[in-house]
């Protein structure tokens, strides 16, 4: 299959030619197949950012290449802005972009750009509405009377609008409640299954990352430090520890276990997988799975 | 990208320049440019250049990024060349349909360039070598006799303060919101007048937005460490005056000099 976004040995340095020049990307290659959720950790200034805003356009590698359906998105202008709407970019607190006058038309600002019908952009606006959970009643109101919450609703659903085959989210639960969080990441797996679309997603949260994705990527000092299935990442803890990250907690506390001699498996990283152990290890078959 | 822009930004650094009080700096630069302004003959201008290019090089300030920042302003200055190189009385060297030049319009033009373009990177290198908090206490402390005649002079430097500090985070902010909203396909290159400034609506108001939420937020940080104006504050850095600050009055006092006697004699 064909990887919907393919990047070739990418490097980015910004600046160039200052004293702040610097390498925020170096040489790195990723694909990403359709369909698929992929989490994207590492620690503040490690290039997440500068890698999710290569794959849709927004900056252009210093050097190497990005593919999206095989394609340079580089090769022409035209082709560059198609691929915007086809990778959708979620940005770090994304309620600070919202500028119109109802919530309606903000979420209509996307769709009214690839220049759909007026139809079209009305039943995408309810569409993208209704993955966020966004009420009919709330679309005329303005954006900024809505609360914290609700507004990075209104922003997500502004991407989600131009109903792209990639939606990469930059920390899309930071600052929010619990509950909060929990909805939003539910929205996203329901956005990601109806549309079979790619998702790509920065957390910091190893536990949001555990119980969504299905493979890992792991950045260092603007390269590639790991890659994965979530398993496969969580058991090399002293690494991640190092690169100022961590396994997730329930993780953490299989790890204890194992090390004051319980018969337990510590690759166990979401909560239902942990009580799953616990439970048969009380029953007495240990180590059955 | 508009981080490149790099009119009013400061480059940390430890050579002699950056070292030097603000106060001189800021004195400097008016001495600087009442000489530019002195300067008749290429032999003044001469003498000023030479001062530019050796404070320029003990700055240690890459040449690339002057000109870059200059970059701006080229229009303004070609415009400049080109009205005096028209508009000027005086012997005529060409003469084609209306348009006329004359040997006095080709000095003008020359010396117009060459003045803006000092000008601009003489006050580009106080800006590139000072901290702007550094800039704002020399400017209080400079203006500091105002005080009697009640001319709200902390306020006023507290105010630069702020804004230059924001400058840099306001363009950041800029950068992020134009990327936000062409990842949902904005497009600021294409179109006409009115369709460009209508573009600029998604940009200006989260900016605007944000500013008034950042001014609001700084307000109450001030306020929570009790900043009550400047009525008996003290610094944690007070302004002194080093051997190389004398020494820096009066090369700038020797170059004013200099222009002065240059000019009398018609160079």
């Amino acid at each position: 299959m064909t990887p919907i976004i393919e990047l070739q040995n990418v490097s980015h340095i910004y600046s160039a030619g200052t004293p702040f020049e610097h390498a925020a990307l170096q040489d790195v290659s990723v694909s990403i197949a359709p369909g698929e959720f992929v989490g994207l950790i590492g620690h503040t200034g490690s290039g997440k950012s500068t890698l999710i805003q290569h794959m849709n356009g927004l900056l252009k590698p210093t050097s190497g290449q990005v593919l999206f359906d095989g394609r340079d998105i580089w090769s022409d202008a035209k082709f560059t802005r198609q691929t915007r709407f086809k990778v959708g970019l979620v940005f770090q607190y994304p309620e600070y972009q919202l500028f119109e006058e109802t919530v309606y038309k903000d979420i209509a600002f996307g769709p009214k750009n690839m220049g759909l019908s007026d139809d079209e952009i009305r039943a995408r606006v309810y569409r993208a509405a209704g993955f966020v959970g966004i009420d009919k009643e709330n679309m005329e109101k303005s954006p900024f009377d809505l609360s914290g919450g609700q507004k990075r609703r209104v922003a997500i659903a502004g991407v989600i609008a131009m109903e792209p085959d990639v939606l990469i989210l930059d920390e899309p639960t930071a600052g929010l409640d619990p509950v909060g969080r929990q909805s939003i990441l539910q929205n996203i797996r329901d956005y990601q299954r109806s549309q079979n679309a790619a998702v790509i997603m920065v957390s910091h949260s190893m536990e949001e990352i555990a119980s969504n994705v299905d493979r890992l990527i792991v950045m260092d000092h603007g390269a590639l430090a790991m890659t994965g299935s979530p398993e496969e990442v969580f058991s090399h803890a002293a690494e991640l520890v190092a690169l100022g990250l961590n396994v997730p907690r329930v993780t953490q506390v299989f790890m204890q276990l194992e090390k004051l001699g319980a018969d337990v498996d510590s690759s166990v990283f979401t909560v239902e997988q942990g009580a799953q152990q616990l439970l048969s290890m009380l029953k007495g078959g240990g180590r059955d799975a | 990208m508009l981080k490149d822009i790099t009119l009013g930004q400061f480059f940390p650094g430890t050579t002699v320049i950056h070292k030097l009080d603000p106060r001189t700096k800021l004195v400097w630069v008016i001495l600087y440019i009442v000489a530019l302004f002195l300067a008749k003959w290429f032999v003044s201008y001469a003498l000023v250049l030479v001062t530019l290019a050796a404070v320029i090089a003990a700055s240690k300030i890459q040449l690339k990024v002057i000109l870059r920042g200059m970059k701006p302003l080229l229009f303004i200055i070609l415009l400049t060349a080109v009205l005096n190189l028209f508009y000027s009385q005086g012997d005529v060297l060409v003469q084609f349909w209306i348009f006329r030049i004359t040997r006095q319009g080709v000095m003008n033009a020359i010396f117009m360039m060459l003045r803006i373009t000092m000008l601009v990177t003489g006050t580009f290198m106080l800006t590139y070598t000072t901290s702007p908090i550094a800039l704002t206490d020399g400017l209080e402390s400079l203006l500091g006799p105002l005080k009697k005649l009640h001319v709200p002079v902390h306020e006023l430097a507290m105010m630069m303060c702020i804004a230059l500090r924001f400058i840099p985070t306001l363009i950041e902010e800029t950068d992020k919101i134009m990327s936000a909203q062409k990842a949902r396909g904005a497009d600021f290159e294409s179109g006409n007048i009115i369709a460009r400034a209508k573009a600029m609506v998604p940009i200006l108001v989260p900016l605007f937005i944000s500013a008034f939420r950042r001014a609001d937020e700084l307000a109450t940080a001030m306020e929570c460490r009790c900043y009550h104006g400047g009525e008996g504050r003290t610094r944690l850095h007070q302004l002194r005056y080093a051997g190389r600050d004398y020494a820096a009055y009066a090369l700038g006092l020797v170059l004013v000099a200099g222009v002065v006697a240059l000019r009398v004699c018609g160079l």
